[in-house]
């Protein structure tokens, strides 16, 4: 409010407005902008200087990074104690899975990646052609040479899967599986016919109803009780069946959410034209909903790499589990911190990917349509 | 058959939405070639007839023949139906995630099977026929109304159907683009395409209509050659409405 008045052409020039380019300028607007936030960012600053350089200290200078033996680490003012996940490393990567034989899963993995190498190159040809191959043949090439026992590969057991690589089978079948199941339940539950509709509800409502835990568990404890004696089921064949039928529920809503919200016109123009149901759906309304729904889907992978974990109760051992297991070795007992930090950066280096890559995939995917 | 110059033909359609009876009694024989323009209020069941023949509505009495197909709960017959019949809508429906060559090319392609190649040769004739070939790789959000709604008529007539419906297809256009949709509906009209028209374009109606139809609470009320319709209507409700929407 100004309180003098001044005559025309008199009105003294004003201050000039506050920097708001520059450092200083940012500093200005983001941090300081006032009295309150001054004092948040003071504070912030203050907690960084509590806990940054001690974490630092722990983490990089005073870690002790390789050791056969525990000694460096219980010196007085060690820090982590890396030694302890290098030593363990080949474990926590495969399990019990025999060391001479680790070129078979990393064959798996690198013919994997070799193979989805081209689908990222945009004037290949072949991507539908590729893509199935890798979704329908590649599967059997893994197993014959992880699991073994076909064409002269020595025999792997399940139980000797493990680590890492437990994990990205887990999360990998689950996911490849899941999706596809997801739609057809999502398609099934918006149908018009009774009876697909409602043993898809049943479905969807029951499995997401019930804890994942308790899903592994009954696969697990209850499931050999009904088979006839002396038949046995791969437990972590079973495990595996129960994280589908978990996350395939959670999928299809998630698939259900973006059909909705695909206008009528689009169902109504695509019948119009005489395409059959699965033509309109699998031309015009899933390509459009999955668009819409990519990041509720890979919010449900990565809730479905993060619940791989959960197999540990039934004495599978995944990463988390090895790491567990390797945190009560006699020799390396008090380390449990050191494992644990190891774990979280592992499962967040995947995660972070994943959001990554989705949010990367919804900008190639945008067509400029509003909406 | 001996009734094979009627292309298409209700009789006795009624349809009901729950209890609401949205059409009653509708009798209605289209000839080859003919150009039909229905009008009427909002909610006289217009849209609902013209859907009716494609079945994107489903009639509860009476028999819908198209091209000598009865439209019955066959699925089979629906889609063959639909084969026949091109539809425009008022909200253009093109498909959004695919370029507008995409969107004329899908039907053909796997509808009929015909290969990529003579599918994109056709588009590109309907493209231009709509005189917007230049678009072929953009993507519906990127045009304007007037040329989405363009577009949507190449993408039903890319199909070569016998019957064209059109649902209000100038209803949702901003009054600078409706005479470039019009113009490729009259240009349609010569070329003899059967045509049946949900529209309150009345100028468009007196040019090119074989006859109009007025409809009024799910019935047809009256319907007459163009000139005789507007000059002369019979009905009570008929001048009514067209004392309204002919204002000037």
């Amino acid at each position: 409010m100004s309180k003098t008045s001044y005559a025309v052409g008199e009105h003294p020039d004003l201050e000039p407005p506050a920097s708001t380019i520059g450092v200083i300028g940012w500093l200005r607007e983001n941090l300081f902008s006032n009295w309150w936030n001054s004092l948040l960012t003071l504070f912030g600053f203050y907690l960084i200087y509590l806990y940054l350089p001690p974490l630092v200290e722990w983490m990089f200078v005073k870690a002790v990074w390789s050791s056969p033996d525990r000694v460096p680490c219980d010196a007085e003012g060690a820090g982590a104690c890396w030694a302890f996940i290098d030593n363990r490393f080949t474990q926590f990567m495969y399990g019990f899975y025999p060391k001479e034989l680790y070129w078979r899963p990393n064959t798996a993995g690198l013919l994997l990646i070799a193979l989805m190498i081209p689908l990222f190159i945009k004037s290949f040809r072949w991507k539908w052609q590729l893509g199935a191959f890798i979704l329908l043949v590649y599967p059997f090439i893994a197993f014959v040479l992880i699991h073994g026992g076909y064409l002269g590969f020595e025999l792997v057991e399940t139980n000797k899967w493990g680590g890492l690589m437990l994990t990205l089978i887990l999360s990998a079948v689950g996911i490849v599986a899941s999706l596809p199941i997801g739609i057809v339940l999502a398609l099934g539950r918006r149908s018009t016919m009774p009876i697909v509709k409602s043993v898809c509800v049943v479905y969807i409502e029951f499995w997401r109803g019930v804890p994942l835990i308790t899903v592994l568990f009954m696969s697990s404890v209850m499931l050999p009780l009904f088979f006839p004696e002396g038949t046995d089921f791969d437990k972590l064949a079973r495990a595996m069946i129960g994280i589908i039928m978990f996350q395939s529920a959670y999928m299809a809503e998630v698939v259900r959410g973006g059909l909705q919200a695909i206008p009528k016109g689009q169902y109504e123009a695509a019948a119009s034209l005489g395409l059959t149901y699965w033509k309109s759906m699998g031309l015009i309304i899933l390509p459009q909903a999955l668009k819409l729904v990519i990041p509720g889907i890979v919010n449900t992978f990565i809730a479905l790499f993060k619940d791989t974990t959960l197999v540990l109760i039934i004495g599978l051992f995944d990463l988390l589990a090895i790491i567990q297991q390797a945190n009560s070795d006699p020799e390396w007992l008090g380390f449990d911190t050191e494992g644990y930090v190891f774990a979280g950066l592992i499962f967040w280096i995947f995660c972070f990917s994943m959001s990554r890559y989705s949010i990367a995939l919804e900008q190639k995917l945008h067509t400029g349509h509003k909406r | 058959m001996s009734d094979n110059d009627y292309i298409i033909e209700m009789i006795d359609v009624h349809k009901w939405y729950g209890s609401f009876h949205v059409l009653k009694d509708i009798n209605l024989k289209v000839k080859k070639g003919e150009r039909i323009v229905i009008c009427g209020p909002s909610g006289s069941g217009k849209s609902t007839m013209i859907r009716c023949i494609n079945h994107l509505e489903e009639h509860q009495r009476g028999k819908i023949v198209v091209d000598g197909i009865e439209l019955t709960e066959d699925i089979k017959q629906i889609e063959a139906i639909r084969r026949e019949v091109g539809m425009v809508f008022q909200h253009f429906n093109l498909f959004p995630h695919l370029t507008i060559l995409e969107n004329l090319t899908l039907a053909p392609i796997w509808v009929k099977k015909m290969p990529r190649a003579e599918a994109e040769e056709i588009a590109m004739k309907y493209l231009e026929r709509v005189k917007i070939p230049e678009q072929r790789d953009k993507y519906p959000g990127q045009l304007s109304g007037g040329q989405q709604q363009r577009v949507a008529i190449a993408r039903s007539l890319c199909m070569m159907p016998k019957v064209m419906l059109f649902d209000e297809p100038t209803s949702a256009l901003d009054p600078e683009m409706i005479s470039e949709v019009l113009d490729v509906m009259v240009e349609l009209a010569e070329e003899g395409m059967t045509m049946l028209c949900v529209t309150h374009e009345m100028g468009f109606a007196k040019k090119v209509a074989d006859r109009v139809i007025f409809m009024d609470a799910g019935q047809i009320i009256e319907e007459n050659e163009p000139e005789e319709f507007f000059s002369n209507p019979q009905n009570e409700r008929t001048q009514l409405f067209l004392s309204q929407i002919i204002n000037d």
